[in-house]
């Protein structure tokens, strides 16, 4: 019993961050007709503002001290950061501590800009082409962005710590009455599980509760129509783009202390998020999420030593075997809907 | 107009042939070389086979900087590095018999294939007489075989995975970098020491080769030392997030916690166990503790805080204290601003190894190089075997160490790290626990984990 | 059996007279010339161009004609070079009953495969696809390492049986005795032609398999695919079964990437599991939209491009480019080695991903389609177009 709690937890925030790539890749799917292989260079770019704003935070004047010695034996310089000598030590050190959070300040703006330019620069003349070519465009994309990653911040992953405050974990076996240290979930994956469930609940209630969302369904359900009765939606879609983009780096910004940001985990996530969203039905946002945690929770119980001992090798293959089974008993998915991307 | 045959059936065939008096130009005969790739001009040619794009690009850029550095020492130009404390004093800065030394190099973008795509542009295009480098076992075994079969002379860089030179050993490779044996040996004795002898351990192990072999020989001489095995679980390369693997272990009753992982699989995997709070809890009444079997700093850097107090092992370290080391350092500490890797380390050494056995053989025939490896100058204090002999070096950082003729591996002494608790700056993150002399760490090479009796070298393969 | 029409016959001279001189084509510039950096005339790559060739063009029977994208070809690939390198195992260096097992194997493979895929379309067909080929990835990789050797690759060990290596057999793949590494090298002037065995064994096995899709581009079979293509509905709705079609263009499709993946093989023995990653499959749709889907030269062309950046681009480095520019002033040198450097060596990538884009933005027909506008630019009429626009209806 234990044990399934456990690796229940552990599914939601790796479903969290699924979720949160695929509820991107579905918006852009279903408005604007787009396959999008950079999504996944828009999740790392993402994690990558918070490894900026950490550097930027950290970044620092250096003093000679004369009592150490450094590598090569010339006298250290110690670094010391121009936040804590603007702000005093104590809040200096907070701002640095906290620049993980803080980062989706920096990564909203950087994120919408990126998306406006991608859409308004490339994306829009490939409304009308084809699915095989759009790949060849965003791919090209992913690659370029992810090669400048690389060039700025080297090919090594980063480590980019949460606040102090949340680090160490939450004894949850101790609230449900079972033996202390049994089940263990870190806060840190805690925080971002409610932030996945936020930023979902965020933009079911924007397409929900607004008119631009309400017409945005509709182009959803037919774009050609909606052109028809008069509205510039053309203007919607790159705003909606913007929107994709900004999920997608949120959700990267917040991953960061979870795993450590490289250039290619972008690429890893790729293949995984097409798959959640296809088997969430194209088109269809709860059926992202939906996939997005069911995936995740599937993988997790693949892990388990148990499961293992029947089926070696279960838990590198369960998503794509999951897949399989449910696009072959569902044909579009868990609730995706007809003739969408079926050509 | 010439032509000249590449492989020795066909040419002999068609000598025979030019033999039997058919009118064939005599050049086609003369211009038959006596292996494959012999230099003809005032310049040598060597490949530089590293990864530069995907997830060990790092270690591939530091690897091309300590090869680049090699050449410049090679060829008279800096301040001439390990060469002035490399105890045989054949190279004297003028190239390798007097040719001029060049390279190029190549991306192995980590993955068998592209990387023998790589080894044999190199070869076929170039005309290259050696390949070095390489960041994974994978790799080092696949473009070895190359090697072997062309007939050019492999120095591998960084692998770690006992097959190496053990059952896939091949008398045109010859690797400098310890291996996963050494490495339990060597860590075994030091973790008893500091964490007592009735711990009981689990294993999370990269599901491939260079994962099992390293599972194996924690196991071996963890189990010697009195530890008990809870689990080997095997992960997926690449698995990003290892929460699900970590939770169960607080459940097994196991109170060290073993991730034999490398890269960016042990940054995430010891990361995570940190983030899970492994490390602040207790289990059997004693601290718990984790151990990374293979350190390399470059990941040990990537990894931050959460390195701090583990324990791991290393082929060398640029605090080491002696005359090879403080010289590489510096130069290369000049010249690029920052410390070595020791894969950097390994591929500088491997490089200047080669050429100095060049000169010793006088050719850069591979035959003869593969001799002059494996001359016999001495064997390593306080071993009995028949098998301690080989090429004796001193003076490249890393004391007296060995290249045993019988394998064509390397045999040094082995340092066991720890995660500095107080690091002073960035460079400085790790810490040598104990330097676990080479008798510690020897092997026989028809050790079962090396292929037994099975593994044997071949025939050394000039190409000709 | 349909005559070609002249010039389909044309066409397939020149691609025959292309394949031959291709050793000598691609070798233009003297050896230790600063510019030999750039020739491309030897054997491992001229192999890979026509390896790769054969992958794009079998993946272009499928996607090309139906367009029915599929994003786990690499499988069939890796299939096909396990089925050689296990019968250099078991039986000895000869490259024919491995090549002859690889294309049943991966033909197996593709009925399996493919006759669970096609149930769906689209999207929804791709991704059954690609999780196809990511199990047959994983597995390869860790759970069936006995049979792949996982990370190291399947490779011949001594103690492997060769039932039938005979005492004077070659130790290196050949055929009937040829080895597959042998070469000729022609010096003329300052020169070096490099004419090696393997790949003219390969180009001849390339021009028969541009052949067999020629006719099938040519073919009422090709014409059905089309067909499928422009609207699938119409045709179930006129009693068409279209699945049986279908299936028959996936399975050869799926032999030409296992035959190709046998080639690998057999030109280097050994078989590495990245050869089913989804990099792979990924590689070749981009080959084939970058050379020009539906065109029978596009993705030949498209292979070429992407193995020859691959395998070039990423070996300048920056002492070959102070090299290059060793003849400009000290500061201007380093300025340019500076700016070109991110863009070659270890930063090949990037140049090739802004090619992807540049491509796809002003050329959406692929490179094809820069060839077509340079030939009416001269005023002719392009070969391949009118081989891509006139239907040859057999009989």
């Amino acid at each position: 019993m234990d044990a399934i709690i456990l690796q229940i937890l552990n599914g939601l925030d790796k479903g969290s961050a699924y979720a949160l790539i695929a509820l991107g890749l579905t918006l852009i799917f279903g408005t604007l007709g787009v396959v999008n292989f950079a999504h996944g260079a828009l999740f790392m770019i993402g994690a990558f503002c918070a490894v900026t704003l950490q550097k930027l935070m950290g970044l620092s004047f250096e003093q000679v001290d004369p009592t150490q010695k450094d590598f090569l034996g010339n006298p250290l310089k110690v670094q010391v950061p121009y936040v804590e000598s603007w702000f005093g030590h104590d809040i200096g050190a907070a701002i640095i501590d906290w620049s993980v959070p803080l980062a989706i300040l920096l990564a909203i703006p950087v994120m919408v800009a990126i998306g406006f330019a991608m859409e308004r620069g490339l994306i829009k003349h490939f409304y009308k082409r084809s699915h095989a070519e759009q790949i060849l465009v965003t791919f090209g994309l992913a690659i370029v962005m992810q090669e400048v990653i690389k060039y700025f911040f080297g090919a090594n992953p980063i480590q980019t710590g949460a606040p102090e405050a949340f680090t160490g974990s939450f004894d949850f076996g101790a609230l449900l009455g079972f033996s202390p240290d049994v089940i263990i979930y870190p806060y840190w994956r805690m925080v971002y599980f409610l932030f996945a469930v936020l930023v979902i609940g965020a933009v079911f209630v924007f397409l929900q509760f607004t008119t631009f969302g309400m017409v945005v369904r509709a182009g959803m359900v037919d774009r050609d129509t909606v052109s028809l009765l008069g509205i510039n939606i053309n203007r919607r879609f790159t705003i909606m783009f913007a929107i994709a983009a900004v999920v997608a780096g949120v959700a990267g910004v917040m991953y960061a202390p979870i795993l450590s940001p490289s250039f290619h985990m972008g690429m890893d996530f790729l293949v995984l998020s097409f798959v959640v969203v296809v088997v969430g039905g194209m088109g269809s946002l709860p059926g992202a999420v939906l996939a997005g945690f069911v995936l995740g929770i599937l993988q997790s119980f693949a892990s388990m030593n148990e499961v293992k001992a029947i089926i070696p090798g279960i838990d590198q293959i369960i998503i794509y075997l999951v897949a399989i089974v449910i696009l072959l008993t569902r044909p579009r998915g868990l609730l995706g809907r007809k003739g969408v991307m079926e050509d | 107009m010439k032509f000249d045959k590449i492989n020795r059936r066909s040419f002999i065939k068609s000598s025979a042939v030019a033999g039997a008096g058919l009118a064939l130009p005599t050049i086609f005969t003369s211009s038959a070389r006596a292996y494959l790739n012999e230099p003809k001009g005032s310049t040598v040619k060597l490949g530089f086979n590293v990864p530069q794009t995907g997830p060990y690009a790092a270690e591939g850029m530091d690897e091309l900087r300590a090869q680049q550095l090699a050449v410049e020492h090679l060829n008279g130009e800096g301040d001439g590095g390990m060469m002035n404390t490399f105890s045989s004093k054949t190279l004297k800065g003028n190239g390798i018999l007097g040719k001029k030394v060049e390279f190029v190099s190549g991306d192995t973008q980590t993955k068998s294939d592209a990387a023998r795509a790589s080894a044999r542009s190199m070869i076929e295009k170039d005309g290259v007489v050696m390949i070095n480098g390489g960041s994974s076992s994978g790799v080092a075994v696949a473009v070895q075989g190359l090697c072997q079969e062309a007939g050019i002379i492999f120095m591998a860089g960084l692998t770690h995975s006992n097959d190496t030179t053990g059952k896939d050993r091949k008398a045109n490779g010859f690797r400098h970098f310890f291996d996963a044996y050494m490495s339990g040996a060597a860590l075994a004795p030091v973790l008893a020491k500091a964490y007592g002898t009735d711990r009981k351990f689990y294993m999370l192990t990269s599901d491939y080769t260079w994962g099992w072999t390293q599972a194996d020989s924690m196991k071996t001489f963890l189990e010697e030392k009195g530890w008990d095995m809870i689990k080997d679980v095997r992960t997926p390369v690449g698995a990003g997030d290892f929460s699900s693997y970590i939770t169960p272990v607080l459940q097994s009753g196991a109170d060290v916690l073993i991730l034999n992982h490398y890269g960016g699989d042990m940054i995430n995997s010891l990361t995570q166990s940190v983030q899970f709070g492994l490390r602040d809890k207790q289990a059997n009444g004693k601290n718990f503790e984790i151990v990374v079997p293979l350190y390399s700093e470059l990941m040990a850097e990537g990894a931050g805080d959460n390195i701090k107090g583990v324990y791991g092992s290393m082929n060398w370290n640029w605090q080491l204290d002696n005359p090879g080391t403080k010289a590489f350092v510096k130069s290369f500490g000049e010249k690029y601003g920052a410390p070595p890797s020791n894969s950097a380390q390994t591929c500088y050494v491997q490089t200047l190894l080669y050429a100095d056995a060049v000169e010793r053989a006088g050719t850069f025939d591979p035959c003869g190089v593969v001799a002059a490896l494996e001359e016999n100058t001495g064997s390593i204090a306080g071993i009995d075997s028949p098998s301690n002999k080989g090429f004796m070096f001193d003076g490249m950082g890393t004391g007296k160490t060995m290249y045993r003729s019988a394998d064509h591996q390397c045999f040094k002494d082995v340092l066991v790290m720890k995660g500095k608790e107080s690091p002073t700056n960035k460079y400085d993150i790790l810490e040598i626990v104990e330097t676990t002399p080479v008798s510690n760490v020897w092997y026989e090479p028809d050790n079962e984990m090396f292929g037994g009796k099975d593994a044997s070298l071949g025939k050394c393969n000039s190409g000709a | 059996m349909t005559r070609l029409s002249r010039q389909d016959s044309l066409f397939l001279l020149l691609v025959v007279f292309l394949t031959l001189a291709t050793p000598i084509l691609l070798q233009p510039f003297p050896e230790g010339s600063s510019l030999a950096q750039f020739n491309a005339g030897y054997p491992d790559l001229m192999q890979r161009f026509a390896i790769y060739g054969i992958f794009a063009m079998g993946f272009n029977i499928l996607f090309g004609l139906t367009g029915y994208l599929s994003f786990g070809h690499a499988a069939f690939l890796g299939v096909g070079s396990y089925s050689v390198v296990w019968m250099y195992k078991l039986l000895g260096f000869n490259v024919v009953p491995g090549l002859i097992l690889a294309v049943i194997t991966s033909g197996i493979f593709a009925l399996l495969i493919g006759y669970i895929s096609l149930r769906r379309s689209g999207i929804y067909f791709s991704i059954l696809t690609l999780a196809f080929a990511q199990m047959s990835y994983n597995l390869a990789y860790s759970v069936f390492t006995p049979l792949t050797n996982g990370e190291t690759g399947l490779q011949v060990y001594g103690k492997d049986p060769q039932y039938l290596m005979g005492p004077n057999s070659p130790n290196s793949p050949h055929f009937f005795g040829l080895a597959m590494i042998d070469s000729v090298k022609l010096h003329l002037a300052g020169w070096e032609f490099t004419f090696n065995i393997g790949y003219y064994f390969t180009a001849v096995i390339a021009i028969i398999a541009f052949y067999i899709a020629l006719r099938i581009f040519r073919s009422p079979f090709g014409l059905m695919l089309r067909a499928i293509k422009t609207n699938r509905t119409r045709l179930d709705y006129s009693g068409v079964n279209t699945r049986p079609y279908m299936l028959t263009a996936f399975v050869i499709s799926g032999m030409y990437a296992g035959l190709a993946g046998g080639l690998l093989a057999a030109m280097d023995p050994l078989a590495g599991a990245e050869r089913m990653q989804w990099t792979a499959s990924g590689e070749v749709v981009l080959m084939t939209i970058l050379g020009g889907a539906g065109t029978l030269m596009g993705p030949i062309l498209g292979a070429g491009f992407i193995k020859y950046f691959e395998n070039i681009f990423s070996k300048i480095n920056e002492s070959v480019l102070h090299d290059w520019f060793g003849w400009l002033p000290h500061g201007v040198q380093d300025f340019v080695v500076a700016v070109i450097n991110p863009f070659v060596g270890e930063g090949w990538h990037l140049t090739l991903g802004l090619i992807f884009v540049l491509v796809v933005v002003f050329l959406p027909g692929g490179i094809m389609e820069g060839f077509q506008r340079i030939w009416k630019a001269f005023g002719r009429k392009s070969v391949d177009s009118s081989a891509q626009t006139e239907l040859n209806p057999a009989e």
